[in-house]
């Protein structure tokens, strides 16, 4: 029996009627208003628009959906939960509703915690908490090195049969080309996805932005676009000759893009992601010195962000991952350079990209819903469907609806949002994750309309 | 409030809170606080009763004795307050440190910090008028007054004056709040320095960049940086010796007629020989002068330049 990879706390199956959404399942090839019933947990029927009755059974909830577009959930493969160690800034249940109020059915957490998830035993432990805690399912990268410290290899193979999806050393690059060889050569034997957080630290010093006009003008001391393009370039040059599958996070920049199309083309085993906050934000935000802007890798140029968005569109970048990183508001609340790196995402990445990428007319609404959980077969994770006998993982959405970020708070523990008081349209009005009710937002539900 | 140039000012962080006619207005101000300094009692009434806190995160000499005098001289009460031996050492963060001396409720802080944006995050935690006495490699907009206080006296106006700044351009926040303020009021500017000391796109804030002194000769007025010793270990320059070798500036490098700034403290023999730093080039002891004059000028600004305030 394949080992577990996803973890979450039992919540009841949902019986549910959603009324003449319309149904956008990019997999399927669904593009059109549709009744979806769930009975049990799982997708019952799928009828035409006003065709399903209603059923005669009052445990069922029935949702006027006529003018809300449903998704298949959202997978986010790059989240910082923070737990354990550092729980004022987030947990396994402030996280994860965050990630339900998004509109995400799943969830890979980053371990770079304290202590890191780099031994079975603090993964065995997170994935206790999270079947007691997480509103939706998360999944776990274990370290690639002790301690985070680019020495030596954690017990990959006893992680992987403890339930960890993969390994990362997120946070920090593996520095040594020799180390990260032996952890590619080692996941023949364990399996298992090595995602790689790519910065030269040679070339990123002690830059806390990128470097260019932003930079020399602020002062600040800069991040160059290459400590991350030369690391992808030679993590990829690794992956072809090992033979390993490497997946490279959160890209930020033109010569990123560049190097991962040219690793593709050579057939090597990568993909890549990019998060909502490089895809429409630029270094300009910085001028601000606003530490909310600050995070690694750094906002980049128009330029930069131009070849995300195309690198997004062509299937280059494989998909998003907001990279949600909670920070409490007294860590936030210094000067920009001694600001930690991160910014929250899961609450405003569909609402953010929605906004600054599908309305200008960028990218079509099909590919970012399909990005947006593209992350799940990268993964090895199922991808969400919106199918008869799948279970239901899906969002509801208002299109229509704008909202100001922060106005009514954050599921998060934290604030530190880069979207912050911006003005966004598309509001997610209803999770299911795993079967079951996540998240819902105040709505109407038409008791008239039920029988009995 | 009174506009400069159409502006209010409430702080002064950067030199980008003032156009022109601000700059003018507050230099033309200077030029009276001038005086006043050359008088026996030297002393105005225009802020008697309110009080001055400057909080200084960083050494500094000049900047401090002269932001301290130029409150003296507008018979201010100044508290100062430096990190070593104040509660900042126990660890208190810059907001707390802020509210609490806000407590004293100040007309005016003063602030020095070693991080970019200080300034402005101080100006959202108080009450009072904030002036950046320099914050991190950001900008240092009382220096960069003083220095076109100083180069309007010595030529009337900076219109169509040739300004070279030289030096480890990447680290100063003298450089970047001077390139702004030379520009703005209408000097052509040319930043030179060692590759590695010139910050990618620096030429996007308005002047030239160029890694050698080919041209210094075009040059009315040459103003060097201070060459800090830090920068050897980290390999931005091999060593002492080849910098001043390359971008030393002496009496072989420049014309009897070209003359020479720098925001001091200098390092003799390094940027500038000790030859040029005592020659009647050298504008060095003027610069120093018009601190005072200047840095009562801006805090008069802020605190009663308004007609409404003054009439309050």
């Amino acid at each position: 029996m394949a080992t577990q990879r996803l973890f979450h706390a039992p919540r009841p199956a949902a019986d549910l009627l959603i009324r003449s959404a319309h149904v956008l399942d990019p997999r399927g090839g669904l593009d059109e208003p549709r009744d979806v019933l769930i009975r049990n947990g799982r997708i019952a029927e799928l009828g035409t628009s006003g065709g399903i009755d209603v059923p005669g059974d009052d445990r069922f909830d029935v949702i006027d959906a006529a003018g809300r577009h449903l998704f298949p959930g959202f997978v986010d493969p790059h989240v910082h939960l923070r737990t354990p160690g550092q729980e004022y800034k987030e947990d396994m249940d402030t996280g994860t509703a965050a990630a339900a109020a998004g509109g995400y059915c799943a969830i890979v957490a980053m371990p770079n915690t304290d202590p890191a998830v780099d031994s079975a035993a603090v993964l065995g432990a997170l994935i206790d908490r999270a079947e007691r805690d997480a509103r939706v399912p998360v999944g776990f990268l274990a370290s690639i090195t002790r301690g985070l410290k680019g020495q030596e290899l954690t017990e990959m193979a006893e992680l992987r049969e403890t339930g960890a999806i993969g390994f990362t050393d997120d946070g920090k690059p593996v520095v040594s080309a020799g180390m990260l060889r032996k952890a590619l050569q080692y996941q023949r034997l364990c399996g298992g996805i090595i995602a790689l957080h790519e910065e030269d630290p040679a070339l990123s010093q002690d830059g806390v932005m990128h470097e260019g006009a932003v930079s020399a003008r602020l002062g600040l001391a800069g991040i160059p676009s290459l400590s991350e393009s030369t690391m992808i370039a030679r993590d990829s040059a690794l992956a072809l000759y090992e033979d390993a599958r490497v997946h490279f996070q959160h890209l930020s920049a033109v010569e990123s893009v560049t190097a991962l199309r040219a690793a593709k083309e050579a057939d090597a085993r990568v993909s890549g992601e990019a998060s909502p906050h490089h895809l429409t934000l630029t270094d300009e935000a910085v001028r601000t010195l606003d530490s909310r802007f600050k995070m690694n890798p750094p906002l980049r140029s128009e330029d930069d962000r131009r070849a995300l968005i195309d690198g997004l569109r062509s299937g280059v970048i494989d998909c998003i991952a907001t990279d949600h990183a909670p920070h409490a508001v007294h860590e936030k609340e210094v000067p920009f350079e001694q600001a930690p790196m991160g910014t929250t995402g899961l609450e405003t990445a569909f609402a953010a990209l929605y906004t600054e990428l599908v309305l200008p007319g960028e990218i079509s609404l099909g590919t970012l819903v399909e990005r947006m959980s593209a992350g799940a077969e990268l993964y090895d994770l199922t991808a969400p469907r919106i199918a008869v006998g799948h279970r239901a993982a899906l969002c509801l959405v208002d299109l229509d609806a704008t909202w100001t970020v922060g106005e009514e708070g954050y599921a998060s523990r934290s604030a530190n949002n880069s979207f912050h008081g911006r003005m966004l349209h598309g509001r997610v009005l209803l999770t299911l994750a795993a079967g079951a009710v996540a998240y819902r937002r105040p709505m109407r539900v038409r008791g008239q309309e039920r029988v009995g | 409030m009174s506009g400069l140039g159409g502006r209010g000012l409430r702080h002064l962080i950067s030199i980008d809170d003032l156009d022109r006619p601000g700059i003018e207005r507050i230099l033309d101000r200077a030029e009276s606080f001038a005086e006043v300094s050359g008088r026996e009692i030297k002393k105005v009434p225009a802020l008697r009763g309110r009080t001055i806190v400057n909080l200084f995160y960083e050494a500094s000499t000049r900047t401090s004795s002269s932001f301290e005098l130029a409150a003296k001289r507008l018979s201010a009460d100044v508290v100062s307050v430096r990190s070593s031996g104040s509660s900042v050492e126990k660890g208190e963060s810059l907001k707390d440190t802020v509210q609490t001396l806000s407590a004293y409720d100040p007309a005016g802080i003063v602030i020095r910090s070693p991080h970019a944006g200080a300034a402005q995050l101080v100006a959202g935690w108080t009450d009072a008028a904030v002036v950046n006495a320099g914050d991190g490699k950001h900008e240092h907009p009382t220096q960069a007054l003083l220095d076109v206080f100083t180069l309007r006296h010595r030529f009337g106006s900076l219109d169509g004056l040739n300004i070279w700044i030289v030096g480890d351009v990447t680290h100063s926040r003298v450089a970047r709040s001077d390139i702004l303020a030379f520009t703005r009021m209408g000097a052509e500017v040319t930043v030179s320095g060692p590759p590695t000391l010139l910050p990618r796109e620096i030429e996007t804030l308005g002047c030239n960049a160029t890694a050698t002194l080919d041209r210094l000769h075009e040059a009315d007025v040459v103003y060097v940086l201070r060459m800090q010793h830090e920068r050897m270990t980290d390999s931005f320059v091999p060593s002492l010796r080849e910098y001043a070798a390359q971008y030393q500036i002496n009496s072989t490098r420049l014309r009897p007629d070209q003359l020479v700034m720098h925001p001091g403290p200098v390092n003799r023999g390094v940027e500038l020989s000790a030859a040029t730093i005592d020659s009647p080039q050298a504008l060095i002891g003027d610069q120093v002068k018009a601190g005072v004059a200047v840095r009562m000028a801006v805090l008069y600004e802020l605190l009663v330049g308004s007609p409404v305030l003054a009439a309050a």
